[in-house]
């Protein structure tokens, strides 16, 4: 028996030990990379500072603060806040401090500008809700200490710029008071907060900036009421419209005295139609109105009388006035013209003359300009140069100087809706491919040092630039598909309605487009896109056709808005047509079946609960037809709590005569009670998800069948009570159900009960299991369970003979509508992190083995094995088990530090993870996307089936030489030596 | 060896030959020596040949008898190699195996050649050949048990339907929350 065990031990060593996942630290970078963003930019205030790298600090809507460099556009540093901290206002106090005022007002904070450390953090508590505003006065000064204005919450505050603590504040409790400016009228110690009280009353208080003291309070009252925001067009004159929009009201408060004067907009504009609303701009003695989309510029004369100093067609943005000296205040204005944009930069007393006149190419596929923000510097020559920092349609953000763009960032890519991929075109003659190498020289050059490299001859300077060679391998990012599959085109669709194809080998963008159908029209007030689905993937036949996607967006935020459809060619990013739908897109069906051209056949579910059936070619109906009493969906309501299922009926009745066009009936609703459960998560498998076999193989050369289905449901449900934060109930009025649920039937297949559990929860569906995320009050941690189902029907095929001969139906196509008997197994562990996305790896065919990507509550990307999730664990596990690779049960999942996939870097605010299978069975393409994006392969099972990078293809060479030369010289040897034997 | 063909190949001298004309007397053209009674040398030879022959045969048969029971050694120590190989699948274990699988194979098909030296018409060697043959077999089946225990035999249902792919749906169905 010692031998034996000897044995055992020796073998023990001999086979590798589990496999560890992690990268070395020359890897980074070689298969993976990432990029940073910062979203949509709300606000951006330039630091004044003289010496030191010239920066820019911006607030974005994804509630971003970051500070750039102003040379070339890169993040110096960058804070995201939680998602419910929206930002209301930034400002740079004393040169040093960046004020950030956010969640509606209640927290202020400063940041050290240099290097983005927090110096302070306030929170401010007020009676009542209010717009708030945040003001850094240069001047005020209060025991020789700076003074941060706040108004927010209807509370007055003034807030020491050293440490944030409030020195006074100021309560406007009455109920109808509405904020509308605050006003800091420089060189003087006094505040002024105007604003609107009971619809048509006009307030002005007037506050002792040292105290807080109220010193007048005087209140006008307009019959005609107030619409919209008000424009300050002095310190003591606003304009405001009427409630009709279409008389302007000047109203100015000199020395405490309301005076006003009311202007129809018609005396100034003759063919002015539909009401106005006002431009929001701070640029002194000039405001903008707008009406039917026409802006129109009008100057304050005197008191109160209105001049029109221009009237435009075009589309304009304009900036907030930059005081360029005592009595100087310029701003900058850019209007569109076809494919440029002309860049005007004025005095606020002098409209006609021009500071500064430029024009600039602009890509059409930034779209408009959103947002202006004006900078100045001085020039050699000691006049004033201009700079502007222009926020376009797409969300990117582009500085221009000197009549070019100096630098540019995508920062549309900070907020991705949806992601696809598609492959890249096949390697042919014509077809672009990327230039290999510069010269013979700089070939040799490289080769002679990777040979050094690999004969350890290379001194670190060597060294460092064999792994720059790597890193920028042209290999990895041609224009051309690759054996393995490495080679993609991410194809992600942004908020601002842009798509954009990613390489997958570096990131980069292969083209962008602003889908036309996303545009402000007529027709469509406010397009937003919605989803992302392959249209046409060519492979077998149609192998000339372009892949293409298409992209589901809808007219407005409500469901019952007419979608629009629009189909987008990959290889080039063009949109191939656009389809404007005369009824809505509740839910978009991809159907499993495709057309002759390699078209998927797509249902989309109107309000009225019809079914269109797209592509609208007779190819595609004719498919349908057959397929047509098969065809089921569901949909899942989550408000009322109801799950229903739907089967085709007939070609649609009534309206017009449609043959695309289907209607429905109602097959089967599952209720829950809504006073005991409120549906908040629901998941189903991939459609593309392919399983390589049913069959598991347990310890004993037994098997169990599994339960695999397309149309299963996972849906979790809470307590109405507990849907709220964590920890908000008891554990004893908290629960969380979990169903699975066959979705062609209504079956519920299996329910189980979590009692004293809690959302949110995360779930992810493959195969036949299902993971999922949620908080336990009880132990006060997260868990994660996990369902694995089995078909139990199909337990008894045993016999050998048959399965040999073939002589059985588990291949054979089985209906949902015979009635499953399914066994469910289950277990629950504690997991450490909560959770913002998962995912699981998929794999070209199925085989290899799965791992769970667990985006953590620190925006990084954690890789769990399924192993670890197996209900079969036992604590203490047998032999055949532990050779099975069963691990032994622990309470809670282990957090392996070197299975993170994101190793060192975040992607920060973290949103979902693509896996998208590669052609090699091993590997599989990781995406994740928030406001940073990140890309990555995997070999959850290592890479079986080809060789690692750290392969010695030398040491291979090296051996087979050696081996021919010892042939060669034993041959000659033997030769010699039977001379020799034969001679004697 | 060569060297002397060579020479006598290019051109032969004299030669000597061996062999034996003795016993036919028709040839014989030079008279026996005196004292030389060839007759009774013949007769002699014949009985002590006879001897001879029988001791050889009883040997050859002894020793076949030997040569079919030697794979029963090679058999308990295939199995001693076996049972410390333990029932794991490794490098070593199935080494073992097939040698033990591939040794009885071997034998068999050269049982021929391995009784070659013992042939004879007065020895009986059907009986050392079955015995040879039964005990190889037995060698065999010991292989395969092995395989077996290894769990290398395709003997499970588990061996066939690992590969299934899974049964398609007739139904199809889909949607979800509402976009």
């Amino acid at each position: 028996m010692a031998i034996r065990s000897f044995f055992l031990f020796i073998l023990f060593f001999s086979s590798s030990l589990s496999p560890v996942f992690s990268l070395y630290e020359d890897q980074v970078g070689l298969m993976d990379w990432h990029q940073q963003y910062i979203g949509k930019v709300k606000q951006a205030v330039f630091s004044s500072q003289r010496a030191g790298r010239k920066r820019v600090v911006v607030s974005t809507e994804e509630n971003v603060i970051a500070s750039l460099d102003l040379r070339h556009g890169e993040i110096f540093w960058r804070h995201l806040l939680g998602a419910d901290d929206v930002i209301d206002g930034i400002d740079i106090g004393l040169g040093k401090y960046v004020i950030t005022l956010s969640s509606g007002g209640s927290i202020l904070r400063s940041w050290n500008l240099p290097d983005g450390q927090m110096v302070w953090e306030s929170s401010l508590q007020g009676p009542k809700h209010s717009k708030s505003f945040l003001l850094v006065p240069t001047n005020l000064k209060f025991d020789k200490d700076n003074v941060l204005v706040v108004f927010s919450n209807g509370r007055l505050h003034a807030i020491s710029c050293i440490d944030g603590e409030v020195l006074w504040k100021k309560d406007f409790e009455a109920e109808s008071f509405e904020v509308q400016q605050v006003i800091l009228p420089p060189g003087s110690d006094l505040i002024h907060v105007v604003g609107f009280a009971a619809l048509s009353q006009f307030e002005m208080y007037q506050i002792n900036a040292k105290n807080g003291e109220l010193l007048k309070h005087e209140s006008a009252s307009f019959s005609s009421g107030f619409s919209g925001q008000v424009s300050l067009v002095s310190t003591e004159t606003v304009v405001a419209l009427d409630s009709t929009g279409s008389i302007l009201l000047t109203i100015s408060f000199q020395d405490g005295k309301i005076s006003s004067q009311q202007t129809p907009i018609s005396n100034l504009v003759e063919d002015s139609l539909g009401p106005a609303v006002i431009i929001p701009s701070s640029v002194s003695g000039i405001f903008a109105i707008k009406t039917d989309a026409v802006p129109i510029f009008i100057r304050v004369i005197g008191k109160g009388n209105l001049e029109v100093v221009e009237k435009t067609t075009h589309e304009i943005a304009v900036s907030d006035a930059l005081s360029i000296s005592e009595d100087q205040q310029a701003f900058a204005l850019i209007q569109h013209a076809s494919s440029e944009i002309h860049l005007t930069v004025k005095l606020a007393h002098d409209w006609d003359g021009n500071l500064l006149k430029e024009s600039v190419k602009m890509d059409r596929q930034r779209g408009l300009v959103h947002k202006v923000f004006i900078n100045n510097y001085i020039r050699t020559d000691r006049s004033y140069g201009f700079r502007v920092l222009i926020v376009m349609e797409d969300h990117s953000l582009l500085l221009l100087q000197q009549g070019e763009i100096v630098w540019s960032r995508e920062d549309g890519l900070a907020s991705i809706i949806d992601v696809t991929t598609s492959e890249l075109p096949v390697e042919r003659d014509g077809v672009s491919v990327a230039k290999v190498e510069h010269n013979l020289f700089e070939w040799l050059k490289g080769h002679m040092l990777k040979l050094k490299g690999t004969l350890m001859l290379a001194s670190p300077e060597d060294m460092a630039a064999i792994q720059s060679m790597r890193l920028k391998s042209s290999e990895k990012s041609k224009m051309t598909r690759d054996h393995n599959g490495f080679r993609k085109l991410l194809i992600v669709l942004t908020r601002a309605g842009k798509l954009f194809a990613l390489h997958t080998g570096d990131g980069r963008i292969v083209w962008s487009y602003l889908l036309r159908s996303l545009h402000k029209s007529e027709a469509c007030q406010s397009p937003i896109g919605l989803n992302l689905y392959q249209w046409q993937v060519p492979h077998h036949h149609a192998m000339d056709e372009n892949p293409s996607v298409l992209v589901v967006s809808r007219c407005g935020p409500s469901s019952d808005t007419s979608g629009v459809l629009s189909f987008v060619d990959t290889y080039t990013g063009k949109e191939l047509s656009s389809l404007s739908l005369d009824h809505a897109v509740v839910q978009v069906i991809p159907l499993p079946y495709t057309d002759s051209t390699e078209q998927r056949l797509h249902l989309l579910i109107d309000a009225d609960k019809h079914a269109h059936l797209y592509p609208k070619t007779s190819g595609a109906l004719s498919i349908f037809k057959r397929e047509f009493s098969n065809i089921y969906w569901y949909s899942v309501e989550d408000q009322n709590g109801i799950i229903k299922g739907h089967a085709l009926k007939c070609k649609c009745t009534g309206e017009v005569a449609d043959e695309f066009c289907f209607d429905t009936r109602d097959l089967w609703s599952v209720v829950f009670p809504s006073e005991s459960e409120k549906t908040i998560a629901t998941v189903t498998r991939k459609l593309n998800e392919v399983v390589h076999t049913q069959a598991k193989v347990v310890a004993d050369q037994d098997v169990m069948y599994k339960y695999i289905s397309r149309n299963l449901l996972f849906v979790a449900t809470v307590a109405p009570k507990g849907s709220g934060e964590i920890g908000s109930v008891t554990p004893e009025e908290s629960w969380l159900v979990a169903y699975l649920i066959d979705t062609v039937t209504g079956l519920i297949l299996h329910r189980v009960t979590h009692h004293g559990s809690q959302g949110p929860v995360h779930a992810v569906f493959s195969e036949n299991w299902v993971v999922y995320h949620y908080f336990n009050l009880r132990a006060h941690r997260y868990e994660m369970s996990v369902i694995e189902i089995y078909d139990q029907s199909r337990a008894d095929n045993k016999d050998v003979w048959k399965l040999v001969l073939g002589k059985h139906n588990l291949t054979s196509p089985i209906s949902l509508f015979s009635r499953p008997e399914v066994i469910t197994k289950s277990q629950s562990y504690f997991f450490t992190h909560s959770l913002k996305a998962i995912a699981v790896t998929s794999t070209a065919k199925g085989i290899t083995s799965k791992q769970l990507l667990l985006g953590t509550i620190g925006d990084q990307v954690l890789a769990l094995d399924k192993r670890f999730l197996d209900p079969r664990r036992t604590v203490n596990p047998t032999q055949l088990e532990k050779e099975e690779g069963i691990i032994p049960l622990t309470e809670s999942l282990p957090i392996i530090p070197q299975s993170y996939v994101t190793h060192a870097l975040r992607v920060e605010g973290l949103r979902g993870i693509i896996t998208v299978p590669a052609k090699l069975e091993s590997t599989t393409l990781v995406f994740a996307h928030g406001v940073d994006l990140f890309f990555t392969q995997l070999a959850p099972s290592r890479t079986y089936d080809s060789l690692t990078e750290d392969f010695s293809y030398a040491l291979l060479l090296i051996t087979i030489v050696a081996l021919v030369a010892a042939i060669f010289v034993t041959w000659r040897l033997s030769e010699r030596k039977e001379l020799q034997e034969k001679w004697r | 060896m060569e060297k002397g063909k060579g020479i006598m190949g290019s051109g032969r001298r004299w030669a000597v030959h061996f062999s034996d004309n003795s016993t036919a007397p028709s040839s014989r053209d030079i008279p026996d020596p005196p004292g030389f009674a060839r007759a009774s040398v013949d007769q002699d030879d014949s009985t002590v040949s006879r001897q001879k022959k029988d001791a050889e045969s009883n040997w050859k048969s002894q020793k076949a008898w030997e040569v079919a029971q030697a794979p029963f050694k090679n058999l308990l120590m295939m199995g001693f190699m076996m049972w410390m190989a333990g029932n794991t699948v490794h490098l070593f274990s199935i080494g073992i195996t097939f040698s033990a699988l591939w040794q009885p194979i071997s034998a068999l098909q050269g049982v021929g050649k391995v009784f070659e030296p013992y042939k004879d018409n007065k020895v009986d060697l059907l009986g050392p050949k079955l015995l040879f043959i039964a005990l190889n077999l037995g060698g065999l089946a010991l292989g395969v048990w092995k395989l077996n225990t290894l769990g290398l035999l395709p003997t499970h249902a588990s061996d066939w339907v690992s590969s299934l792919p899974p049964a398609q749906e007739v139904e199809y169905s889909g949607g979800g929350i509402p976009l």
